[in-house]
């Protein structure tokens, strides 16, 4: 809630601010130059007037001494609250996202809009006057484009085209229907007498009607994403919404030529005229989209040296098929749509993987920031009084009627639809549908742009379209969420991506046409594969790299995101095995580690070294098939293997360092708490040391002496086993130790099953560390675990006691291979060295201190 | 009307027929018509080549084995009953049909759809889809950029996914169990055959 505060703090500041500052020049301005300055102009309106006006400021001062720095605001006045503008809205959204209880019961445009509400009061509160609004031009030339281009580009293709024929019904038809039924209702309550005396002709009804058309789901799209409703629905609406625009924008265009030609003039060929325009409009737009599309597409297949920019390519050429459209007086939102759901597929295959994120992200950016800017200057415009001209009566039926007519519409052509769909729409799913029909920016930029000469009420109908856009984004907005939950519409199944599904739904389309072609009839599945065989043969070679046109198989295509997850997988599951469960279980199981990979990795190690060779991370190679015969299933590319081998390596080594690092005095925190084995580390690590140094310099002087290493080793054994028979005795005690048995039944698992060396869990972990520069230190490691009265060993105890002169013979299990054949030497060296018998009894006392339960035992 | 039922006559037991693939008479009818064109010698059945002749098929990466379909095992020829049983499997599923319980089980159950696929790809009958019938199944649908390697790759991936007993081959179980999440009724029907 400080956040909250802080940032509403930081806005007024910013709004006062922006505001005064533009006054404040006004004012100076006004009076200095004279320009005749209308506090009404908004600050993106008037570039030209400012620029006419900083020249002539700069005319009429003459210096008289040098200036150090000049005050310019002048200069920068535009830009800069154009600049400040758009951060102030972006905070605003940053604001409006800051509490999630606020933002999953309202949607964001409608908390946008509120956050407007906020604005314009504080501008209002320091200008008395609306300073900035939001005029069409801006509208329609810098925030809209972006809008249109981001959501045709981020279209799912496949599901837009196989439903393009519903989605074109309800844009259409659709959107004609209630321009029409809008209109001509208003128009007849209007003659009626419901509206009081308005100056408003049928025609203007039916541009009215025309521009209320306009649906613009934001809200309703955010709503079913986050509750994934089925994908027909969520495409239908989506779709529409899309294509409703340019096609409102287009009727609106024809029903404005109405209006200025006038009613008298019209006559049977006029209307005519109209509805051939209106379909030469909407159908050349989308052509000309598509012309750009394949011009994009085309570019992008030679574009590879200058990835940089390639991203920048599609969203200049986006637009300026948008402006193109605009100049041919063609639909230049249908133009950009089709632009962008036709382009989308190609370039993504041309271009790098990076360009098409980076694409992803700059549209998001864009389209996110205006889309911002857009709800919150709604919002702002509450505030200007001069649209405010109000009648119930129209304002009132405005909203029955653009509700009822369409629910009326929607149901009515979903009825016509779901007569030859093979899969019908729900009447749940349509009422959604007709319930997502809020309006938004389009209609207001719509409205704003009506032109007053020729429609003397324009402001009565700006006024009621801000109120039809906030009724319905904010009333239908929050209502929508708990009504698709309540309404149980069927949400989209999750469905996985494996190659099977995808696999057996290749069969099925195939599968599925030929029965078409059996029974001789031309169906979807007849377009569906005509339209791909003719697109493998003539498209894919105009528009796609030959790269691209090599990976562009689906079933490949699956298989290679296949791949890919399972390397993110195997990564993350390593890691956290590494860091987390691999290092606990040692604590249980003492791990030894090259004894792990050796049994676990035993069947992959030797194909990593093949493997290596064909390193490859293009898709071009994926040298899948030594790997795939692996019978790890999460492993399927070289890749992993390699990943593996590293991150096993790293692995080991780290978890050699993190376990058998000497702890420095500093770390042995008494309170420290691990499990009861581990406590007593502590001193067995200070003997090891100490027996290391021990045994260091033992070993320097007996090098000097005698220059033979094993002979110390062995020299320990004799010791070890005199000591260990007066032990023996209380064998049973010793066994149920903890420590001493898990302890050592690992060891010997160890000992026996693998003949690495330093297989013994603590201590002789520490081995191959050791090994290095002590070498000496190594073969005593394997003393130790003997020590520590293993289960095998308290048996020969009890032999012993029965028989002592075959203490030998018990012996030989314990290490056999490294002892087995020391045997004899260790007979030699037990009575000539000692120093080799002082070291044993040092060796002897290790074990007996280490573990303090064990003292009593000596 | 008149030459509709004097088509529907012609065609023997066709009650029996429209009993077990619940084709309507006019679906008949137009089965009928379509099943005739073909056997253009009007020998009454139709054979491997009848089908042939669909050019449309040839582009079928699977079409042989569609064919395939309409014949079973050592046979030759393919009556008109068997003709619209096989098409009856891709009639979509009507849900306001009330269910009769001791009905059978109608040709266009989701499990019969499953298993019109599953022997698609099982060519030697023996109730598993194997390595070697995933893979001439894959290259037939795969295009030629595809290496050989890469295919066996897919092949045994795909295999792995849906091989749940791990004996390295797909039965109908396992078959059944990789699509469970896939609506077999919207991707094995035909809409004008509703």
């Amino acid at each position: 809630m400080a956040f909250l505060q802080q940032f509403a703090l930081l806005l007024a500041l910013l709004i006062i601010f922006s505001t005064s500052c533009k006054t404040a020049m006004l004012e100076v301005d006004s009076a200095e130059v004279g320009l005749n300055y209308s506090l009404k102009s908004s600050a993106i309106e008037n570039i030209s007037t400012s620029t006419n006006d900083s020249t002539g400021g700069h005319g009429s001062s003459t210096i008289t001494t040098l200036p150090i720095v000049i005050w310019k605001w002048h200069h920068v006045e535009t830009p800069y609250l154009v600049a400040l503008w758009i951060l102030t809205c972006w905070l605003c959204k940053l604001v409006a996202e800051l509490n999630h209880n606020i933002t999953s019961v309202i949607p964001e445009s409608g908390l946008l809009i509120m956050m407007g509400f906020i604005l314009g009061g504080i501008v209002w509160g320091a200008d008395k006057a609306q300073t900035f609004k939001l005029i069409p031009v801006n509208f329609f030339y810098y925030l809209l484009p972006q809008i249109v281009l981001d959501a045709s580009y981020c279209m799912p293709n496949k599901l837009f085209f196989s439903n393009l024929g519903a989605i074109l019904v309800h844009a259409v038809i659709g959107t004609c229907w209630n321009a029409g039924t809008v209109g001509i209702a208003l128009w007849g309550c209007y003659e009626g007498g419901a509206m009081g005396n308005l100056n408003i002709g049928l025609l203007q009804f039916l541009l009215f009607g025309a521009l209320m058309s306009a649906v613009d789901p934001v809200a309703v799209i955010a709503v079913f994403e986050e509750v994934h409703v089925n994908e027909v629905l969520y495409i239908l609406v989506f779709g529409e919404s899309l294509l409703n625009d340019g096609v409102t924008v287009v009727l609106y265009n024809v029903f404005d030529a109405f209006v200025s030609l006038g009613g008298p003039k019209i006559n049977a060929a006029e209307i005519i005229k109209g509805i051939i325009s209106f379909f030469v409009v909407s159908f050349g737009g989308s052509f000309l989209g598509v012309v750009f599309a394949v011009l994009i597409s085309m570019l992008t297949r030679v574009t590879k040296n200058v990835q940089v920019i390639e991203a920048g390519f599609i969203i200049v050429l986006g637009y300026l098929s948008y402006l193109t459209a605009e100049m041919l007086s063609l639909s230049a939102i249908l133009s950009i749509t089709f632009c962008g759901v036709c382009c989308q597929k190609y370039i993504t295959a041309n271009m790098d993987e990076k360009s098409v994120t980076t694409l992803r992200y700059v549209l998001k950016v864009m389209a996110n920031g205006s889309e911002t800017m857009i709800f919150v200057f709604l919002g702002l415009s509450a505030i200007d009084q001069n649209i405010w001209v109000w009648n119930t009566g129209f304002i009132l039926l405005t909203i029955l009627f653009i509700v009822i007519f369409r629910f009326m519409g929607v149901f009515f052509l979903n009825w016509l639809l779901n007569q030859s769909r093979l899969i019908p729409i729900d009447l749940t799913d349509q009422f959604v549908m007709g319930y997502g029909g809020l309006r938004g920016a389009v209609a207001y930029g719509l409205a704003a742009s009506l032109d007053e000469k020729k429609i003397p009420e324009k402001n009565l109908m700006l006024g009621t379209t801000l109120i039809v856009v906030y009724f319905t984004v904010i009333l239908q907005g929050i209502t929508m969420k708990p009504l698709v939950q309540w309404l149980k519409v069927k949400k989209a199944t999750k469905s996985d991506l494996t190659l099977n599904g995808k696999m057996n739904n290749r069969v099925f389309e195939h599968v599925l046409t030929a029965m078409e072609d059996i029974c001789g009839r031309m169906g979807d599945n007849w377009w569906t594969r005509h339209w791909n065989y003719f697109e493998d043969k003539y498209v894919c070679w105009l528009l796609m790299t030959s790269d691209a046109r090599k990976h562009k198989d689906p079933i490949f295509g699956v298989f290679h995101k296949l791949n890919l997850e399972d390397a993110k997988k195997y990564v993350n599951e390593g890691e956290s095995k590494g860091s987390l469960a691999f290092i606990r279980n040692y604590d249980n199981a003492s791990v030894d580690f090259k004894k792990q990979l050796a049994l676990e990795y035993a069947d992959i190690m030797p194909d990593i070294m093949n493997d290596m060779s064909e390193y490859d991370f293009g898709i071009d190679n994926v040298p899948v098939t030594s790997v795939m015969k692996n019978p790890l299933p999460s492993v399927s590319l070289n890749v992993h293997e390699l990943d593996r081998k590293s991150m096993l390596n790293d692995l080991s080594a780290h978890h050699l360092l993190d376990q058998h690092l000497y702890k420095s005095r500093r770390d042995n925190r008494p309170t420290y708490s691990r499990s009861h084995y581990n406590t007593s580390e502590n001193p067995d690590e200070m003997q090891e040391i100490f027996q290391r140094t021990m045994r260091s310099r033992l070993e320097s002087f007996k090098s000097a002496k005698m220059g033979v290493n094993p002979a110390k080793k062995l020299s320990k054994h004799p010791k070890k086993d005199s000591t260990h028979k007066p032990n023996g005795k209380p064998a049973d005690p010793h066994r149920t130790h903890p420590y001493g048995d898990e302890d050592f039944e690992f060891s010997a698992d160890s000992a026996s099953s693998s003949e690495i060396a330093g297989h013994f869990p603590r201590r002789n972990t520490n081995a191959p560390g050791a090994g290095v520069d002590n070498p000496a230190f190594i073969p005593e490691m394997d003393m130790s675990p003997p020590m520590r009265n293993p289960p095998w060993q308290t048996e020969t105890a009890n032999n012993m006691a029965v028989a002592p002169s075959q203490t030998a013979q018990g012996r030989l299990p314990w290490t056999p291979t490294n002892l087995r054949h020391l045997a004899p030497l260790r007979m030699s060296t037990r009575s000539t060295d000692s120093f080799a018998m002082a070291d044993a009894s040092v060796d002897d006392e290790a074990p007996e201190e280490k573990s303090g339960s064990h003292h009593t035992r000596l | 009307m008149g030459s509709t039922s004097s088509t529907l006559l012609k065609i023997p037991n066709v009650e029996v027929l429209m009993q077990e693939t619940g084709f309507s008479p006019a679906h008949i009818i137009r089965l009928h018509d379509r099943f005739k064109a073909l056997d253009k010698e009007g020998r009454g059945h139709l054979c491997p080549q009848d089908f042939g002749a669909i050019k449309e098929l040839a582009m079928n990466p699977i079409g042989d084995r569609i064919i395939g379909a309409f014949f079973s095992p050592g046979k030759e020829t393919v009556d008109f009953h068997t003709f619209v049983k096989i098409l009856a499997h891709f009639r979509p599923v009507d849900k306001d049909r009330p269910k009769e319980p001791n009905s059978p089980e109608p040709i266009n159950s989701r499990s019969n759809k499953l298993k019109f696929a599953f022997q698609l790809y099982d060519q030697d009958k023996d109730g598993k889809i194997s390595r070697d019938e995933l893979l001439k199944v894959l290259r037939s649908m795969l295009g030629m950029q595809v290496t050989e390697e890469q295919l066996e790759s897919i092949a045994d991936r795909t295999i792995q996914e849906a091989d749940l007993d791990r004996d390295e081959a797909i039965s109908f179980e396992e078959f059944r169990k990789s699509l469970e999440k896939v609506n077999i009724d919207h991707k094995m029907s035909i809409r004008f055959l509703r």
